[in-house]
Order: structure tokens, then C-alpha cells, then sequence
């Protein structure tokens, strides 16, 4: 029975002139463009020098702001106000002011007081900057500090180039599949109740849980296929490969398709029409992308946001997958996402059956 | 005039009857808001720290408790070697491992930071954080200053963001499904034969979505401002004209693609994948467009809520006058132009 109603599901989707393009289409689109584009990396600041000493030392301190690499020096300006017009204007990120008399000061023994002005509409690029900035000051103005900090050294782990896109690259396997495995159920049931075939089935003496694993099933195999892709495209487009043992890997994914392809099912048996089904779940995965540490540190987040991760499927998995691609983590690392996203998984599974009702 | 308006009055019952998605259209941004304002922060804190020393001198107990009572750090664990730590770290139980050399007493050096770098950004901000503990070093040579946003809160971008994509979806998504619609139940056929002309029908669906957006913008505007706390500091006249102008070119967005989309499901898709996944990733919201290669530059150039967004950092934030925004304005005017020119050309009185 169940092998007759999954192959009507999938001649349902290659029937549809739209979808079969958009299952192969999209996960290549998504991890070859968006790697380049999930780029936090703070750079390209803009500096504007206001020079009000003028004495040999603090060109040299313009002169060394000028050939770093990290900046990009925009121009010097005669006032603080013509500065600040230039980031008004957007031509600038930062201002730094060099005192009057800081020569002199310096030679004295006594502390000018620079002043370091950011645009900080973009709180991370600001702090960035104003922070990187502050440091060359300091290197420039007192040697003595800036020795110390050079006998500390610093070891960056899993990650040694501090590549962005290793860091992104599982938070896309999480996209992809959460959009492919999520959108796409949603749409299913609610489809065929606006197109009325719904009623056909209801009659049959197909049992829910038939009808729902037919439903589960393609979405599965959907999931497979676009995990092997984005795999194979982070290996071929960008050299990288999982650190950790690769069915662990799949074992997270095919755990967050069951629960993303049971949670779609779920809103489409709540849904009336695609359009609200569709504003639901976009609802929903916004909070769950959001709250899951995809993008920013959990343990950044408030108390009260902090606890919903631990039910949060999201947070399991990439958690679990950063461990095993990035950190190259074993069984034993992860052994307690795979529970959490197990019992999350199962526990939507048995509610997309319950929630599906034969009788209107 | 009357037909008109009974037209508009019939769209707006269909949008009120659908209770659930009334509830998320204007739960969303209440959520989004609260989520971005409160929620989303980069904050250096909590970071959990393992400790390896092997012997327990005065100077590293010094240095360990002024690394306990700073608010960023959190020390889980002591260990004597640096692979137990490492150990720790692979399996998520710790961010960072300092390390204390034997001699660190001696001479103030031999000192090592083991860091995640997972993530690349905040592993160089918890290093650049340890070694302002371990060490503070002067201070009261630079003041800095954080212009617009003296707390750096990420609710200051993320504001005029929210406000691009959300009316973004409501014009373009709710409008361009809902004359798909009509088209899939075959009930357009029965609006087109009716006395009114179709170019009204087409303008009498998109009023009411009209309403709805300025309704979410106004929520928006009220929840940042007493909520959240971030200032309207330019003039609230040319924030609502920028807006209303980019709702126009929303809206027309929304028909150009009712005109090409045959079902709602490719409606949807077409919405939510050519549409709204651009806007959220080439749009600047959360990735700065600067940092992007040279390639994606240029097509972000074509995405309208680029500018909008960018235009509402202005006036909104940084509190600029319009004439700061002129570049920004006149592109999305050229968009609108394009668009709706299209988009009415486009426009089939006769259903094939």
C-alpha cells in the first residue's frame, strides 16, 4: 500500500513543471552564491584623520594608518565638523582626532587624549574598528604596552586562517535543508485540500500513518539527495571537507528533515489555504533560524532566549554539526544533540499523524 | 467611484477573514522586533574558560580570579595539560583555554590563548576580551566615541532592516498571491466581466494591502522608538514619503509577478525564493554588501530594499536631512517607474 501512495507522491512532484528545477536548482544556487555573501567579516573601513598637532610624530602615526592594510584612509580634514560631515555623507566609518600639543605631551611623560569617533549605526563594525584603531594608537603612542601584548600568543583552533565561509558552510547545510525539507510539506496537504484530491484519499481505507509516512518519505530521500550535493559543492567549490566521520553527518540531517518535513506537515493540516500555511511557517522558522545560534553566539542571548534553545531542533543540529565538520568531534561528542533532535523529531512525527483528521 | 470602493471593501473582507494570517502579519513584526531588538546581540559574555596551569602561584591565582570576576568569562574547569583542554573544547564544553606557563610568575610572558575559532569573529574578539583582563592596559589615552549609537545595540541596524523586508513581504507576497489567486478559482474571470474597469480591479486589490503596510509600518515605528528604544531622529515626514514610496514599488513588484505566475504555488515560491531570499542576503541587513566579491556588488545594486534600508539608516538613525538621501530616493523613484510601467503592460485584460 504505502509503496503506491509514495510513488504517487513523486509523480506528483515531477509532474509539477516547477519543483524537480527547484530541488536541484536551488541547494547549487544556495552554496555557490551564498558563502561569498554570509560574510560578517568586518573590513573596508573608511578613516578620516583630523590632525590638529601637525608635528613630526603624529604624521608619522597618519603615515602608519595610512599603510595598514586593515584601513582604508580616506582623507585628512582640518576640523572635527568637516570629519563629521564625511560620515554623514557616508564617505567615512571612523574619525580620529590627534590633539594639539600631542608631541609634546608624549615627551613630557604626559597622556594626550586622542579621540576616536566611529559611525556605529552597525554596532559590530564600530566597536570593530574603533578597537583595531585604538590599538595602533596605542603601539604608536606607548611602545612599552604594546611589548607586552606581544608576548601573548594565541592559538585558533579547527579554523587556523579564520576562514568565515568554514564557519557558514553548516549554517547553510541548516538553510538549505530547513527550506527544501520545510516549504515544501507545508505546501503538500494544504495543496491538495484547495485542489480537493484531499477528499479522494480520505475515502480510501488508507490509515493516517500510511498517509503520513507516504507523505514523510519523498521528503526524505529529497533530503538525502541535498545534503550529498552541499557536500560534494563544499568539497569541489571551496576545498572543504568534514573534519569528523561523514555519517554522522547525514544522521543529523536526515533527523532534522524528519522534523522540519513533520513540522510543514503539521502547519498544512492546520492551514486553510497556502497562503496562510506558507505565513505560518515562515514565521516560525524565522524565530527558530534566529534563535538557534545559526548566525550570532546562544550564550550571547538573554536568559529568558537562552532557554528556548533547548528546544530548539536548530540549535541541536548546528551545534552538532559545526562539532563534527568543523571541530571534527566523534559519536561521543555529540551524543546529546542526536537524543534532543531524536526525541524532538519523534515527538513531531506522532503530531503530524495526530493532527491529520480523515473526517471534515 | 461607488464600484470602486465595494471592490476595495470586498478585498479587505477577504483579508480579515483570514484570521491566522492577520495574527502573523502583525505578530511578526511585534516578534521580529523583539527578537532583533533583544534577543540577536554579538555581546562578549558567559564565555566559558578553561584554565591549564600546573602549578597554583600567587601571580596565576592573581591573574585566574581576575579573569572569574570579569563579566565575560566563566571558568568551568582547571586542567594541567593543554590537550585535556582541547579535549573540552572539541566536545562544546568550553570556548577558550588560557594557558599558564610554569614561568609565568617569573617574567610576565608565557602566556597562551587556545580559542575556538569556529567562529572567527567572536574567537578574536574572546582573545582581544582576555587580554584587556588579564592585562588592562591603559587607558585614558583615547577616548572613543560611538556616534548615532553610543551602546553599539545591533537594534539600531537591524530596525530599518525589519522595515524593508517585512513590507517587502507584505506588498509584493500578499498582493501578487492574492490575483493568482482569483486566477486559480477562476473567480478573476467573474471580476473582468464586471462593470468596473480591470485596471481598477487590478488598483482596488492593491489598496487594502496598502493600508496593512502602513498599519505594520506605523507598529514598527511606535514598538522601536517606546519599545526599544531606538530614536526617530530625523523627520518623520520623510521617513513615512521614502516608505510610502517604497511600498509603491512593493507593490507593483507584487503584480508584475501575478502577471507571470500561473498558480499560487509558484506565486509563493516565486515570493519566497526569488524574492525574499535576495532581500534578506543582498539587501545589507545582516551582511554588510562592502565585505561582499565584486560580482555580488552588482546585483545587489538591483535589489530595491538596498536602498531603502540604506536611506532609513540614514534618516532614521544617523537623523540626516532628505538631501543626504537623494541618491537613494531617486533610484527607488527610477524602480518604481520600471517596474509599474512593466507590470501595467504586462497586464492581460483577457484570460487565455
Amino acid at each position: 500500500m504505502i509503496k503506491y501512495l509514495i510513488q504517487k507522491e513523486f509523480l506528483q512532484i515531477r509532474r509539477n513543471a516547477f519543483l524537480p528545477k527547484l530541488i536541484i536548482i536551488f541547494p547549487i544556487m544556495i552554496m555557490c552564491v551564498m558563502p561569498w555573501v554570509m560574510n560578517m567579516e568586518v573590513k573596508n573601513i573608511v578613516v578620516d584623520v583630523v590632525d590638529l598637532d601637525r608635528s613630526t610624530q603624529s604624521q608619522q602615526l597618519v603615515h602608519d594608518i595610512e599603510h595598514n592594510n586593515y584601513f582604508i584612509f580616506h582623507a585628512q580634514k582640518p576640523t572635527y565638523a568637516d570629519a563629521l560631515q564625511d560620515i554623514e555623507h557616508a564617505e567615512a566609518d571612523v574619525v580620529l582626532v590627534i590633539p594639539q600639543d600631542y608631541a609634546k605631551d608624549l615627551t613630557l611623560g604626559r597622556q594626550p587624549q586622542v579621540l576616536i569617533a566611529a559611525n556605529a549605526v552597525n554596532g559590530t563594525k564600530g566597536s570593530m574598528g574603533s578597537a583595531y584603531l585604538s590599538q595602533i594608537v596605542t603601539a604608536h603612542a606607548m611602545p612599552n604596552a604594546a611589548a607586552i601584548q606581544q608576548k601573548m600568543s594565541t592559538l585558533f583552533l579547527y579554523n587556523k586562517n579564520q576562514n568565515y565561509k568554514l564557519f557558514m558552510i553548516p549554517a547553510l547545510f541548516a538553510i538549505v535543508m530547513m527550506l527544501m525539507t520545510g516549504f515544501l510539506p507545508t505546501l503538500n496537504i494544504v495543496g491538495e485540500k484547495e485542489t480537493g484530491t484531499i477528499e479522494q484519499i480520505n475515502v480510501t481505507p488508507v490509515s493516517k500513518w500510511s498517509f503520513i509516512l507516504a507523505k514523510l518519505i519523498p521528503y526524505w530521500i529529497i533530503a538525502l539527495f541535498v545534503i550529498t550535493v552541499c557536500l560534494l559543492l563544499a568539497w569541489l567549490v571551496y576545498g572543504l571537507t568534514p573534519a569528523g566521520p561523514v555519517w554522522l553527518i547525514y544522521l543529523l540531517a536526515m533527523l532534522l528533515a524528519l522534523f522540519f518535513s513533520a513540522f510543514g506537515l503539521i502547519i498544512s493540516n492546520y492551514s486553510d489555504n497556502m497562503q496562510q500555511a506558507v505565513f505560518v511557517m515562515w514565521f516560525f522558522v524565522v524565530c527558530i533560524m534566529l534563535l538557534s545560534g545559526l548566525f550570532t553566539p546562544t550564550r550571547s542571548m538573554p536568559q529568558w532566549a537562552y532557554l528556548t534553545t533547548y528546544i530548539n531542533p536548530m540549535h541541536y543540529f548546528i551545534d552538532g554539526m559545526r562539532t563534527v565538520f568543523i571541530r571534527g568531534g566523534g559519536f561521543q561528542s555529540i551524543g546529546h544533540q542526536l537524543l534532543a533532535l531524536l526525541v524532538i523529531a519523534l515527538f513531531m512525527a506522532t503530531w503530524a499523524v495526530r493532527s491529520y483528521k480523515k473526517n471534515i | 467611484m461607488k464600484q470602486f470602493w465595494s471592490f476595495v471593501l470586498k478585498e479587505g473582507k477577504h483579508i480579515l477573514r483570514d484570521k491566522r494570517t492577520m495574527l502573523i502579519l502583525f505578530g511578526m513584526p511585534v516578534v521580529m522586533m523583539l527578537l532583533f531588538g533583544f534577543a540577536i546581540s554579538t555581546d562578549v559574555k558567559n564565555v566559558r574558560t578553561v584554565v591549564v596551569t600546573a602549578n597554583s602561584d600567587h601571580q596565576t591565582r592573581v591573574a585566574i580570579e581576575r579573569l572569574s570576576q570579569s563579566e565575560y568569562f566563566n571558568i568551568v574547569r582547571t586542567v594541567v595539560t593543554p590537550q585535556e583542554a582541547e579535549q573540552f573544547i572539541r566536545n562544546q564544553k568550553a570556548d577558550i583555554a588560557i594557558v599558564f606557563a610554569k614561568d609565568f610568575a617569573s617574567k610576565k610572558s608565557g602566556l597562551q590563548f587556545i580559542v575556538d575559532a569556529a567562529d572567527p569573529n567572536m574567537a578574536q574578539q574572546w582573545t582581544s576580551y582576555a587580554q584587556q583582563v588579564l592585562l588592562n592596559p591603559a587607558s585614558g589615552l583615547i577616548n572613543t566615541k560611538m556616534l548615532y549609537n553610543p551602546q553599539a545595540k545591533s537594534a539600531y541596524n537591524f530596525v530599518p532592516a525589519i522595515m524593508g523586508m517585512l513590507l517587502m513581504l507584505v506588498c509584493a507576497m500578499m498582493t501578487s498571491i492574492s490575483i493568482v489567486k482569483e486566477k486559480e478559482r477562476g473567480t478573476m474571470e467573474v471580476l473582468l466581466v464586471s462593470p468596473v474597469r480591470p485596471l481598477m480591479v487590478i488598483i482596488a486589490k492593491a489598496v487594502p494591502y496598502l493600508v496593512l503596510a502602513f498599519g505594520i509600518l506605523i507598529t514598527i515605528l511606535l514598538m522601536s522608538k517606546y519599545v526599544l528604544g531606538v530614536p526617530l531622529a530625523g523627520s518623520l515626514v520623510w521617513i513615512l514619503a521614502v516608505s510610502t514610496l517604497y511600498i509603491l514599488l512593493a507593490l507593483s513588484l507584487g503584480l508584475l509577478i501575478s502577471n507571470i505566475a500561473k498558480t499560487q504555488l509558484v506565486a509563493l515560491l516565486l515570493s519566497a525564493m526569488v524574492l525574499l531570499m535576495p532581500v534578506v542576503m543582498l539587501s545589507g541587513m545582516m551582511f554588510p554588501v562592502e565585505s561582499m566579491p565584486q560580482v555580488l556588488q552588482w546585483l545587489s545594486a538591483v535589489v530595491p530594499p538596498r536602498y531603502y534600508i540604506s536611506a532609513m539608516r540614514k534618516l532614521m538613525i544617523m537623523g540626516v536631512g532628505i538631501s543626504e538621501v537623494m541618491h537613494e530616493v531617486i533610484i527607488l523613484l527610477a524602480m518604481t517607474a520600471v517596474l509599474l510601467t512593466i507590470a501595467l503592460k504586462k497586464f492581460n485584460t483577457r484570460l487565455e
